[in-house]
């Protein structure tokens, strides 16, 4: 016996496999043009050195020169500080919006949110406005007598950490707030039923299952302060360097597009090496925490 | 029935609940309710969704905080003592064991909260394992467990700190039918076993029949009845009971100098009862052979068959009354009953036994 409308049966299986990959082809278009074709030109730029021949002569440089080093440290340096800033005030801000009701949570999330409305740009020049030497704080600050000498908040690494934290912020409460809406309010009352005060029950329980959104938080913000420019260039004084502010002066300054492009390289080996760092981690949590 | 021999380290405690009141919004979740729990007991909330009896467990987990009222756990009152100095043993609904903790680390957990020391945990823990026969699960996930395994799991978990009270919220709900009937038997040795004073919660009166010793029946925040399962089931005190526990046909019967008549017929019975209704199970009626002599036996109802539907080991005759009314009558699947079941459309004669002739009240308390 032949096997009813097998052949059909299959054919309409495979049709309907390319209308779901056609579905998908303008935006597979997309990631063509604008992230594979210049992110390969930038790698092959990168290979010409600056009389104009096939060299490694640009990532040479990089490990040769102490500066490329400094700047690179500084980077992960302040990109990890942010971070830490970022879950040291976002863990609070999450666990507090987690408690709410639902309505009042959502009045908070926007609150949260609410920096997105404006511009980047705007965001970082009215930290420059509070922070600097004679900004409202130091003002403030001096009249009512706190301190005597105007503190140094803008201009620096201080200036660069407060702006980049508060830009930051929403990225990482997000995901975690996400995570802990997750957890079963039955979770903390078996813990507290089975003898666990609230520290504990916290301690014990509710921390442990917020681990993967504070993963997410934590890497989303850690990766996108490796490549940030606007704020550490105006809040910093130029004087904290980071990668990209380095790439924009070897262009804008120098033309010198080879070492501009290893540059870049590097910092996206480096990102996708976080990343690919973060999935195995975030993956080991998935299979210790992973469902009910 | 609970002697000393089989119970925990301290024993059971009774409980004792006086005007548990609360109140959401315009609902009132629990209404003055008065509740004791005898020492030992297995005693089941039995109610529909919404009627409070969950509010109830959760009022004396120490998770729901009540408007007013009084627990008290074998004299020491506890409406004030927050959740994690209860001292109760309690199985979730969901089981609510801990995903990033193994099997082991959960039953772990109240041990090491109290400060047992590493070896004896582990004693304890396989003992606990042991208990729910699940002896080797220590290592798991919980995530590789089974319905039925985590069910036991949570029960492990509740019993290890051995609580003198144990409190369990629809435990069973998410089990397939086999499993869970099988589960009610175990639940019911182990409570024999550990002697632990039980307060289970079910919307599912079988389960409730099953299981307990006694069954407080809850409906909109109030104790509508509180009896062992055969008076619950025999002596509905209200027509709601009688609705919600088995499948029943109430009549409204006339009563007139002590004598209480349906349809004109007056009904004999052999332990009285009063009230305006006619209790109708659909096993104690029979159907009768046509033309059968009225040799007394049987109070007699005349009706007319409508479906006869068959279920496997029992079918159902629907007959509607002279009086108007449609009940059902359900009958054992043997071959020559069935032969003989009456078609559709015809006369047919049922018989209710006095000693299964019931009245209840006509209303609510």
């Amino acid at each position: 016996m032949t096997a009813l409308h097998a052949a059909e049966l299959r054919r309409d299986e495979a049709r309907e496999k390319w209308m779901l990959f056609g579905l998908a082809a303008p935006a597979a278009a997309l990631v063509v043009a604008v992230i594979i074709v210049p992110v390969g030109w930038l790698f092959w730029l990168s290979l010409f050195n600056d009389a104009g021949e096939l060299s490694a002569d640009n990532y040479a440089r990089m490990l040769a020169s102490k500066s490329y080093t400094r700047i690179f440290t500084t980077t992960f340096k302040v990109s990890l500080l942010t971070t830490a800033l970022c879950v040291l005030l976002g863990y609070p801000l999450a666990y507090f919006l987690a408690q709410l009701p639902r309505r009042w949570a959502a009045l908070g999330m926007m609150a949260v949110l609410l920096p997105f409305w404006t511009s980047l740009l705007v965001r970082t020049y009215a930290w420059l406005v509070v922070l600097q030497r004679k900004g409202l704080i130091n003002q403030w600050g001096m009249e009512l007598g706190l301190w005597d000498a105007p503190l140094r908040l803008a201009h620096n690494l201080n200036g660069t950490l407060i702006g980049m934290a508060h830009i930051m912020l929403p990225f990482l409460v997000l995901p975690l707030y996400a995570a802990m809406k997750a957890i079963d309010a039955d979770y903390i009352r078996a813990a507290a039923n089975l003898g666990a005060a609230p520290a504990s029950a916290f301690r014990h329980v509710f921390f442990p299952l917020s681990l993967p959104g504070l993963f997410a938080g934590v890497t989303i913000v850690f990766v996108l302060c490796l490549g940030f420019f606007v704020t550490p260039a105006v809040l910093g004084g130029g004087k904290v360097i980071m990668v990209s502010m380095k790439i924009e002066t070897l262009v804008d300054l120098f033309f010198n597009f080879g070492t501009a492009s290893a540059l870049g390289v590097v910092l996206l080996a480096l990102t996708l090496l976080v990343l690919f760092a973060a999935h195995k981690l975030l993956r080991l949590d998935k299979v210790l925490g992973g469902g009910a | 029935m609970h002697d000393e021999a089989k119970t925990g380290a301290g024993g059971a405690l009774p409980i004792r609940v006086r005007g548990a009141t609360k109140i959401y919004g315009a609902v009132r979740a629990l209404d003055r309710i008065d509740l004791d729990v005898r020492s030992g007991e297995f005693l089941t909330l039995l109610g529909p969704s919404g009627s409070g009896k969950t509010t109830l467990l959760m009022v004396l987990a120490g998770f729901t905080r009540p408007d007013s009222g009084s627990v008290r756990f074998g004299g020491r009152e506890m409406i004030r003592t927050p959740p994690h100095r209860r001292e109760v043993g309690m199985v979730f609904q969901n089981y609510a064991l801990f995903p990033h903790m193994d099997v082991a680390g959960n039953i772990a957990f109240p041990l090491r909260l109290r400060g047992v020391g590493r070896a004896r945990q582990k004693e304890r823990v396989d003992a606990a394992l042991a208990t729910v026969q699940l002896e080797g699960f220590g290592g798991r996930r919980i995530t590789q467990l089974s319905g039925g395994q985590k069910q036991r799991v949570a029960l492990a978990r509740a019993i290890v700190f051995e609580p003198r009270i144990l409190l369990m919220d629809e435990p069973l709900s998410a089990l397939d039918k086999k499993l869970r009937e099988h589960m009610q038997i175990e639940l019911r040795r182990l409570h024999e076993k550990l002697g632990m004073t039980t307060v289970y919660v079910t919307h599912d009166q079988r389960e409730a029949l099953t299981m307990s010793d006694r069954v407080a029946v809850i409906n909109h925040g109030r104790l509508a009845q509180l009896d062992e399962p055969r008076a619950l089931y025999e002596r509905p005190a209200t027509p709601f009971v009688a609705n919600f526990i088995g499948e029943s046909a109430l009549l409204p019967v006339e009563e007139s100098g002590g004598e209480y008549r349906y349809d004109g017929e007056v009904l004999r019975m052999e332990t009285p009862s009063r009230g305006e209704l006619l209790l109708l199970r659909p096993e104690q009626l029979v159907l009768l052979p046509d033309g059968a002599p009225d040799a007394g036996e049987y109070n007699r109802f005349r009706g007319t068959v409508g479906e006869v539907v068959y279920q496997g080991e029992s079918f159902i005759t629907y007959v509607r009354l002279k009086g108007g009314a449609e009940i059902a009558v359900r009958s054992v699947s043997r071959r020559r009953a069935l032969a003989e079941a009456p078609a559709r459309g015809s006369e047919v004669l049922l018989g209710l036994h006095p000693s299964e002739t019931t009245l209840i009240p006509g209303r609510e308390k």
